[in-house]
């Protein structure tokens, strides 16, 4: 496993990352390395330079709902205060060894089809801080994920904190997924965040992935569960309507075929809204 | 001295592993070192028209490139095959192909450069012009008129086809059948993944003209027969073998690769030592691939379970070429083993072993009898369905009992020893087969999919005698070497042949040797692995180490004990007759007078002295002895798996594994006990997951760890262990191969319990999620 050469450089902060991608154009971040390392070593892809963010501190802290781009799955896996979804899927991401190593920033901005997290966070409605040293923006989920691969990041910026907010009571969240059985990747992964107010469902956020180019969002699932009181038989009717909803080409390979991740998607929406009203109500 | 055989001494080889102070052939830095890469083809069949390599040798560092053509000219011969049957077409097969390529992978031309990254850059810079052919990946696909040919020469790309058993007596066997089940069953392709990829590094000493080489191979004599006499030409006496700690083979380092060929080659020519280490992506391309067989088969039962004939036919994928003993695998350890644990008069089998734009497929652990397990182990369930039977009690029907060994099959092998009904019912017990019954039936009713799975399954192992194994095929004989080299202060170096990759002999060769000469374990130290060292060897596979490597051992220390004998009788001034070696403490005293007994330590040093020894003795204490078996050992095995499926996804939960082996007497309980819990898993990996898959291009689908599945941890419950004992008759020790049964009894028994779920008849392997999912819309 030989990558190509190419130059490597340390960012101290932020700013000066902003910096050393303005100076090498085609010039990739590194935080955890658990997409582009073994992709160069593969030599599936090249790089001029590499701008290593992985020590930055201010990107490796949780505060709150801020979670930096560069805090580990096992950071968040461990981390009190944050969505169960979150953690959950944190939780479950690859092995203890990617666990320790991958970040939550470097796999959301790497933006696999079958990575857990956009799921989540698309579920979650998490919003994405995003620098480009001097000037920064926020983006929603929702745009953030943007197709195969592909995120609403530009040239020359980069991920810092993703921002979720706090479960209060009466909202619960799940994940749950049908791992590839060799890579663990989801073939199909769903999340669901739901809150209710009196014994109903006032509010619903369902999510998946493995399934479409990018974390997809299922509103008729999210709106069939609205004034229910998250009972069995409404979970169950609300879940049949992904299988529907779903665009016509999904993705399949020889672990799944499309149509049998199309099934799926309806059993795992259904366990993931299960378990999240079963927190909801506790 | 307490014997040491038949406790869990700890591994004496683990301190160092656990510390990662083992010495693998990647680990190796000899001074001005060089490293290799060799360009590989990207397509499974087309002619090379043009290689121009000019960019890559202007590249700093680039030593040179070399191609077929450079190597056959150079004087190498073709890659030899070990295993020949009759009318077997071999195709030539060389360490680079000069002119064709067969399957992606391929070799075609080898770089040598200063470092290892410059290496890998300059394989992008040379230039090769292919014309890509037509493909051909499926074995029965291959055998059908218009497929495209892999050889021009080989017609229908048949390489061999092979018959075994009474075709009348399977005839008449059918015909008097109650039911008669036919079915189509496919035992998919495996990619062995030992956890050392593959590796080689050559040093040319040329004042001296000697050749030494550090390969990962579970066979380092019989390679260096091939290099000296096929393929390098370099005399036997100039060129020495290594296979330092090799991590892992499951069969796949016995063969003779083409790298051993290329940087040997190189290192000569260029005078310097390179070495290749072998990527986990050129692993999945080159390593031979395991099994890939299509069968159809028919079983015939009377009404009341007796299994009254087996017919048999299959394809056989043999890849692109014939591998090191590639037809050793689906004729008689395959077709041989179809009789499995039952007495079954009317059994046939006929095998067409076909070319395909493939990795050539070999050995992969168990080796053509995981695939005749799997054949005999689903046939019989499909039976007792249809016959509406206990699948249990249709095999403790068909059970060869215990009173008819040594048994003869009808399918050429002689099983030594066994109690089939004593081991069914110890794993029943272990089990609480009952109970486990009950649960699932309760289960059942709950609308929960519990399925029960059997497996009774034998195994062949340490196969011999030589003469009966080279009569049918062989081109080495099936013996083993052991020297015993006894210091004049009493400590002991053992040198085997048999050549340890995670078996852990130097554990288990040295309690062998402590029992037989009656000192500790600690004196005794074991080399392997070394032609420069050891004396002569075959090596390890087929479970074949205990057996005849152990008794080789057995041997060497018999030779030893009586010349120690000697000597004290000859100091003690009795009659040689009179003095006994007392195998408990190492002593020899005059019977009856132990408390003048002579110890280990006073022989030793005498034959160090040699100031008292009997008239005519040579002076030293170095024994060697070679064992040639005498016949086989049959290990056997009883399993039962529970599994549950969900009905929602197809996943497969396993919910119990209970193996009870009989591996005859065992050595070191702890070591055999890692031997079958590894290959129980090893097994359930082509069960449920493994499974190398080929487009239409022949590009292979599942070429990385991101799409080959493997098993982990979490596939598997505790498994539930027990042994039964039937001693082997054929070797002192009383041993049974141990290496392999897990595997083979593990894979059926996990698809029938599968199957038992789902109350179906047959789902070809690996039963994924999807699969099985499929099968119940």
């Amino acid at each position: 496993m030989y990558p190509s050469s190419f130059e490597y450089y340390r960012a101290e902060s932020v700013r000066e990352a902003a910096k050393l991608l303005k100076q090498h154009p085609g010039a990739k971040l590194l935080a955890g390395g658990h997409s582009i390392i073994p992709l160069l070593k593969l030599r599936q892809t090249e790089v001029s330079a590499l701008i290593d963010i992985g020590r930055i501190a201010d990107l490796r802290a949780i505060n709150g709902g801020m979670i930096g781009a560069c805090c580990t799955y096992a950071q968040v896996a461990a981390a009190g205060g944050l969505p169960a979804a979150l953690t959950e899927a944190a939780s479950h991401v690859g092995d203890p060894a990617v666990r320790a190593r991958g970040t939550i920033g470097g796999g959301v901005a790497h933006a696999d089809p079958a990575s857990d997290l956009p799921t989540v966070l698309l579920a979650l409605n998490a919003k994405f801080h995003i620098s480009k040293g001097r000037t920064a923006r926020v983006v929603p989920a929702i745009k953030f994920f943007t197709g195969l691969y592909e995120t609403a990041l530009k040239e020359g910026e980069l991920l810092v904190a993703i921002e979720v907010d706090a479960e209060a009571r009466g909202t619960g969240s799940a994940y749950a997924k049908l791992e590839n059985p060799a890579s663990r990747y989801a073939m199909v992964g769903a999340a669901a965040s739901v809150t209710i107010v009196n014994g109903v469902c006032t509010d619903a956020s369902v999510a998946v992935g493995g399934l479409t180019t990018h974390a997809w969002r299922s509103k008729r699932v999210a709106g069939a569960l609205l004034e229910t009181t998250l009972d069995a038989d409404s979970i169950s009717k609300a879940s049949k309507r992904i299988v529907k909803e779903l665009p016509d080409d999904l993705l399949g390979d020889m672990h799944a075929s499309a149509d049998y991740r199309r099934a799926m998607s309806q059993v795992f929406v259904e366990r993931a809204v299960t378990a999240a009203a079963a927190r909801a109500k506790k | 001295m307490a014997k040491t055989v038949g406790t869990s001494v700890k591994r004496v080889e683990d301190p160092r592993f656990l510390r990662g102070q083992g010495t693998y052939t990647a680990n190796l830095q000899l001074p001005g070192m060089t490293h290799l890469a060799v360009k590989r083809s990207p397509h499974a069949h087309a002619i090379i028209k043009r290689i121009d390599a000019t960019r890559a040798l202007a590249l700093p560092g680039v030593l040179g490139v070399f191609t077929g053509k450079d190597l056959i000219e150079g004087g190498c011969g073709p890659l030899p095959v070990g295993w020949s049957v009759p009318n077997q077409k071999t195709p030539e097969r060389h360490a680079l192909m000069p002119d064709r390529v067969r399957h992606v992978g391929d070799g075609v031309a080898a770089v040598v450069a200063e470092s290892s990254y410059i290496a890998r850059d300059a394989l992008d810079l040379i230039d090769v012009e292919y014309e890509t052919l037509p493909v051909v990946t499926d074995a029965r696909k291959a055998a059908a008129p218009g497929a495209p040919l892999v050889h021009q020469a080989i017609a229908n790309n048949i390489s061999y086809e092979w018959e075994l058993g009474d075709k009348q007596a399977c005839a008449d066997g059918l015909a008097e059948a109650h039911i008669v089940v036919e079915q189509e069953l496919i035992n998919s392709r495996l990619v062995p993944n030992a956890i050392e990829p593959r590796a080689c590094v050559a040093q040319w000493n040329a004042p001296d003209d000697q050749m030494t080489i550090w390969t990962t191979s579970q066979n380092p004599h019989p390679i260096r027969v091939l290099l000296s006499a096929f393929t390098l030409k370099i005399p036997e006496h100039k060129l020495r073998v290594i296979a330092p700690d090799v991590g892992g083979g499951f069969g796949s380092k016995i063969f003779h690769y083409p790298e051993e060929v290329i940087v040997p080659w190189v290192s000569r020519k260029i005078n310097r030592p390179v070495k290749w280490v072998s990527t986990r992506s050129e692993a999945f391309i080159t390593d031979s691939h395991g099994r890939d067989h299509v069968t159809v088969a028919k079983m015939g039962f009377k009404r009341d379970g007796t299994i009254t004939a087996l017919q048999v036919t299959t394809w056989a994928n043999q890849g692109a070429y014939l591998s090191t003993f590639a037809s050793l695998i689906p004729t008689i350890l395959y077709l041989g083993c179809i009789s499995g644990m039952y007495k079954v008069k009317g059994i046939f089998g006929h095998v067409f072993a076909t070319f395909t734009n493939t990795v050539p497929v070999d050995a992969v652990r168990g080796a053509g009898r995981p695939e005749a397990a799997y054949l005999v182990e689903r046939m019989i369930d499909i039976g007792a369905r249809r016959l509406k039977k206990d699948p249990w009690e249709v095999r403790h029907k068909n059970f060869i009992p215990a009173s008819e060994f040594p048994y003869q099959t009808p399918v050429a092998f002689n099983y030594d020893s066994g109690d089939y009904h004593a081991i069914c019912d110890k794993v029943a017990t272990l089990a609480d087969l009952k109970g486990m019954r009950e649960r699932q039936a309760e289960a059942r009713k709950a609308g929960r999919l519990v399925g029960i799975g059997f497996s009774t399954a034998i195994e062949i192992s340490g196969y011999g005698p030589s003469k009966v194994v080279t009569s049918i095929g062989s081109a080495l004989g099936m013996w083993e070497s052991a020297a015993l080299r006894v210091y004049p202060t009493g400590k002991v170096t053992l040198f085997t042949g048999s050549h340890s990759h995670g078996q852990g002999h130097e554990t288990t060769f040295a309690q062998i040797a402590a029992d037989e000469l009656g000192i500790a374990v600690s004196d005794i130290e074991v080399v392997h692995g070394d032609t420069g060292r050891v004396q002569q060897g075959v090596g390890t596979f087929g479970s074949r180490s205990g057996t005849v490597g152990g008794t080789a051992v057995v041997k060497a220390a018999a030779k030893v004990r009586e010349k120690m004998r000697r000597i004290a009788a000859h100091q003690l001034e009795a009659a040689e007759e009179d003095v006994v070696f007392d195998q408990s403490n190492g002593t020899a005293y005059v019977k009856g007078s132990p408390d003048k007994a002579k110890t280990f330590f006073d022989m030793a040093f005498s034959t160090f002295t040699a100031n008292h020894l009997p008239a005519g003795m040579e002076p030293g204490l170095e024994e060697q002895a070679f064992f040639d078996p005498t016949g086989l050992t049959a290990p056997n095995s009883a399993h039962i798996a529970q599994v549950e499926v969900d009905p929602a996804t197809g996943e497969v939960q396993i919910q119990r594994y209970v193996a009870v082996d009989d591996v005859g007497n065992v050595i070191n309980p702890m070591i055999v006990e890692g031997q079958l819990l590894g290959g129980i898993v090893h097994g359930v990996g082509q069960a449920l997951l493994e499974c190398a898959r080929y487009d239409s291009n022949g590009q292979l689908l599942s070429g990385s760890m991101m799409d080959y599945a493997m098993p982990r941890s979490n596939l598997m419950p505790m498994i539930e262990t027990g042994r039964t004992v039937t001693p082997a008759p054929s070797n002192p020790l009383g041993v049974k191969g141990a290496g392999e049964m897990g595997t083979i009894a593990s894979t059926p028994a996990i698809c029938n319990a599968v199957m038992d779920a789902l109350q179906i008849d047959h789902l070809d392997m690996p039963l994924t999620a999807e699969r099985i999912w499929q099968a119940m819309q």
